[in-house]
């Protein structure tokens, strides 16, 4: 795109304002994190951020969140994706009916999802395992309304009917023309759709604290009950732990070369 | 896993018998999906909406639903809850769709992309009562900027912290993650917009103007609405940062309905709570009604040019 | 060939009688062969446990015990659980720190048959009421259930028991002055400031909060409009905000004037002494709740449900209680016998006069006046 002064000062412009918006609460919410609370401070220090390594349950809580959100991501990648490209691929009728049902997690509030889904977690408590991880299920379907529209924001810009065609004349199984030619297209369709799906398993309260889960956020809040300082403090850790976590997912860089075909 | 070549399929002749079977075992391919998402999410939903038309003795009555309809209270949250919902959709995707539009003008996978991504992916999922704290702590009395505020403009809003306290200040509330939530679904279909047409609208003597209008905005407008939606959407159920910075069960349906699910006071009505529910679940179909109808004329007009 | 028999059969009948004496003998000797256990899930009181070691052993055996909605700053919890922790070395599971009596009942429906069921519930009468006789409760009478006030009247199987009772209270930041009567809440020095501990159509501290304001302005229980008008100039000026006050609102001073339950106001007392900073309290009038304990029906641990019980509303947990700021149905015993701690004292007086509590019909009533006047009044 050309980047004359205009476009330059309407970007600069934009992402000032933008990051200001986010920005500024955090700091807000850092502000107080770090004021003198007790009368034994004398400025502001780290006090309420010294506490939290100390806690017990935090560790086991963060690797049982991590394992979770390892297995919706399997989910998405081996379940999701490939059954919403089939459905734009093989059944266009479906394809609205899909896209409803991928926004009906999020028309129905979460307290209202774990009434509707309680008798199922207590059947799979009592006969296949009490462990957080289970929370996989619900959360896969969760994160369907974000990660679908990742998707098909993606799939709208590619012609994948010609690309499929063009596959098969090729030669390519209905396997490889998924996986090897189409998804690499949709990357960032998945990678985003993947990324709000790790930062939802690893932020979601309401549905794990009425269920009595200790996962990540509930053990987070449980923490935070010390004081309010440390609740603060502790609340904007989490945010910077799963921001480093997603900067630590190698988003590969691998350039499908046989792509780089205009098909425009 | 090779293409299936099932003898019922006829020879290339007879291409109706071929064609039929294919088509049928297309749906095999759904099939997992549909068996997962039956039992995680059919599942709770028909629990949900088969409670809207029970009431709390579990026998068949439109009792619940029909208070619900005849209730000034539950009108004047579902009011609230939609236009929360449009502004927050209408300032979110703005703004979320310019900071999208502004990464993509950048260095492709520099640190700054990377960070932008990584950082929309946490904070849209970032509410509750912490989010509310932000803000208390920004412009809420004694906060942040509402102290510069009345050091420097004393007379603005800015100093008097008011606002934040009403609907104009849960819609800035909710804003703050509805732009993530935008800059990550709409991302990948900025990305999309090629340079090669950029060029191209160029090199015919197109301005920039001419560009957006002919192309770009028609390119993007599917994308945008769906996006849009969600945000919509995203808005419509959103409860626990509302129930910290308004505590008046009367202003949003979810505060409704969580007030109907726990009240400690008289106030448990799990059915007015399925029936509130079931409401919602209609109005968000309704709204996708539209935004399928959008579509549909989009594609028809892109045919039609 | 006979007098084998003869003997045999002798010998036959002789251990047959021996071995019903001794089947006869067990149950009268307590003795109890099945699992060589009780079942701690129906004991209903501290003799058919075999006495508090044999409990302690047992719920030791258990090794945890699940609470739900009991917050550390609500009525000293954070002292008693961490008490009961210490004195008897089992891990105590919290969940839902936040959640509604309601919210307690529905997570042990949820949970039921799962290790995370809660054990016991801290829940309001007109939750305990709906559920008494439904089989949720597990019915127990502590040691001392004679002494503790309004058991009886409560519920006299003892399916629920009272433990605590508090006023509600108006808790301010002390740099804004002193409040000596009501009015001065509608000064223009609390623009901004004034917040209520949850919405009455769902929170019973909300629904008390107007009702103290209601009594304090001189009107009763079947009739909360004064304390509505009250309301709605406080909104009208600006005073009133609908914000749902937390620690962090309080101690990041976006809520310096809090309507909530004394027991917690204690709590906040003490944070803020600690900060250097002063908290001061005005009750306008006494109106209170009392909440009441509970065992799950289907508890996980029963053993330790039970050892809760007999640990918080006995004379260490009414101490621990009166330290918070909470009234212990043990109270009125404990001062009259003398053996009422003077931090206790300290903390919350002498006194006996029980403050006025609604009904719940009372209650209900209200909440159906409330539904279309509060947001009238307060709403936006």
């Amino acid at each position: 795109m050309k980047r004359t002064w205009k476009v330059q000062a309407w970007r600069r412009f934009i992402i000032g304002f933008v990051g200001l918006y986010l920005m500024v609460p955090l700091y807000s919410m850092f502000d107080f994190s770090t004021k003198p609370f007790l009368i034994a401070d004398s400025g502001r220090n780290l006090r309420s951020w010294r506490i939290i390594p100390s806690q017990p349950d935090l560790g086991i809580a963060v690797l049982r969140s991590m394992i979770t959100a390892g297995i919706v991501m399997l989910l998405i990648l081996f379940m999701i994706v490939p059954t919403v490209i089939w459905v734009q691929l093989k059944l266009p009728k479906l394809v609205r009916p899909l896209e409803l049902l991928c926004l009906l997690p999020l028309a129905i509030p979460a307290i209202v999802i774990v009434v509707g889904i309680a008798p199922l977690y207590r059947w799979i408590s009592i006969n296949l395992s009490e462990s957080p991880i289970t929370l996989a299920g619900v959360y896969s379907m969760l994160i369907l309304p974000y990660t679908y529209r990742s998707l098909s924001a993606a799939l709208d810009a590619v012609d994948i009917h010609t690309l499929a065609e063009a596959a098969q004349t090729l030669g390519a199984s209905t396997f490889r023309m998924i996986s090897g030619v189409i998804m690499p297209t949709i990357r960032t369709g998945i990678i985003n759709g993947s990324f709000i799906a790790i930062a939802l398993v690893l932020g979601e309260f309401t549905i794990s604290n009425i269920l009595n889960f200790k996962t990540f956020q509930v053990v987070i809040a449980q923490i935070g009950r010390t004081s309010g300082n440390v609740a603060v403090s502790v609340s904007l850790a989490s945010i910077i732990f799963v921001l480093v976590l997603l900067l630590l997912v190698p988003a590969t860089k691998r350039r499908a070369a046989v792509l780089d075909v205009d098909l425009a | 896993m090779t293409q299936v070549t099932d003898p019922r399929a006829g020879t290339a002749t007879s291409r109706a018998g071929s064609r039929h079977w294919r088509s049928q075992s297309a749906y095999l391919g759904v099939l997992p999906f549909l068996v997962f998402s039956g039992l995680f999410l059919l599942y709770p939903t028909y629990n949900v909406v088969s409670g809207a038309f029970k009431n709390n003795e579990n026998e068949f009555s439109t009792a619940a639903l029909s208070e619900a309809f005849h209730s000034s209270i539950t009108i004047h949250a579902f009011k609230n809850s939609l236009v929360l919902s449009l502004w927050t959709a209408v300032a979110g995707s703005i703004l979320g769709g310019l900071f999208a539009w502004a990464l993509v003008t950048g260095k492709k996978e520099g640190y700054f992309y990377r960070f932008s991504i990584a950082l929309s992916s946490v904070l849209a999922q970032f509410g509750g009562v912490m989010l509310t704290f932000a803000f208390l702590a920004t412009f809420g009395f004694n906060g942040v900027i509402s102290t510069l505020a009345m050091k420097v403009m004393p007379s603005s809003f800015l100093a008097d912290s008011a606002w934040l306290y009403g609907l104009n200040g849960l819609i800035v509330v909710y804003t703050f993650f509805q732009i993530p939530l935008m800059v990550l679904v709409f991302l990948p279909t900025i990305e999309n917009l090629r340079p090669q047409w950029r060029e191209a609208s160029d090199s015919l003597g197109g301005n920039s103007r001419e560009y957006w209008t002919r192309i770009g905005i028609p390119v993007l407008t599917p994308s945008f609405a769906g996006a849009a939606l969600l945000l919509f959407v995203n808005s419509f159920s959103a409860y626990a940062t509302a129930a910290t910075l308004i505590n008046l069960t009367s202003f949003l349906t979810p505060l409704q309905i969580a007030t109907a699910l726990s009240s400690e006071v008289g106030g448990a009505n799990p059915a007015e709570a399925k029936a509130l529910s079931f409401i919602m679940i209609v109005v968000v179909t309704f709204v996708m009604a539209l935004y399928a109808l959008l579509r549909r004329r989009v594609t028809k007009w892109e045919a039609n040019r | 060939m006979r007098r084998n028999i003869v003997a045999f059969s002798k010998f036959t009948r002789g251990s047959v009688v021996a071995v019903l004496a001794v089947t006869l003998a067990i149950p009268a000797l307590g003795i109890n062969t099945a699992s060589g256990a009780v079942n701690y899930g129906t004991v209903k009181n501290l003799a058919a446990a075999g006495g508090i070691n044999k409990l302690i052993a047992a719920c030791q055996k258990e090794g945890q015990l699940n609470v739900i909605a009991l917050p550390h700053y609500w009525a000293n919890y954070g002292d008693m659980i961490e008490g009961f922790k210490a004195a008897y070395g089992v891990k105590v599971d919290e969940a839902n720190p936040e959640g509604s009596s309601q919210d307690e009942i529905d997570a042990a429906n949820t949970n039921k048959g799962t290790s995370r069921s809660p054990d016991v519930f801290d829940i309001g009468i007109a939750i305990a009421d709906k559920y008494a006789g439904t089989g949720t409760f597990a019915p127990y009478k502590v040691k001392l259930w004679n002494y503790l006030t309004g058991a009886a009247a409560t519920s006299p199987t003892g399916e629920f028991t009272p433990d605590y009772t508090g006023t509600l209270t108006i808790g301010y930041d002390g740099s804004l002055g002193t409040i000596t009567k009501l009015d001065d809440l509608l000064l223009p020095k609390f623009k901004g400031k004034i917040a209520l501990n949850g919405d009455p159509m769902g929170s019973s501290t909300g629904l008390n909060g107007v009702f103290m304001i209601n009594k304090a302005l001189g009107g009763t229980f079947d009739d909360v409009s004064k304390a509505v008008a009250f309301f709605k100039k406080l909104k009208d000026l600006g005073n009133f905000i609908n914000v749902n006050p937390t620690e962090a609102t309080i101690a990041s001073g976006q809520t310096p004037v809090v309507i909530d339950n004394g027991y917690v106001q204690a709590g906040v007392q003490k944070q803020m002494a600690a900060a250097g900073k002063s908290w001061k309290m005005f009750t306008p009038a006494l109106v209170g709740s009392t909440y009441n304990m509970a065992i799950s029906a289907w508890a996980p641990h029963p053993a330790c449900g039970r050892l809760w019980l007999e640990y918080a509303l006995g004379e260490t947990g009414a101490k621990i209680f009166a330290i918070g700021g909470a009234t212990p149905a043990l109270w009125v015993w404990l001062v009259k016998t003398g053996r009422a701690p003077a931090e206790g004292i300290a903390a919350i007086g002498k006194s006996k006069v029980a403050a006025t509590k609604a009904s719940a019909d009372q209650s209900s009533a209200a909440r159906v006046y409330l539904k279309t006047a509060w947001p009238a009044a307060v709403g936006s």
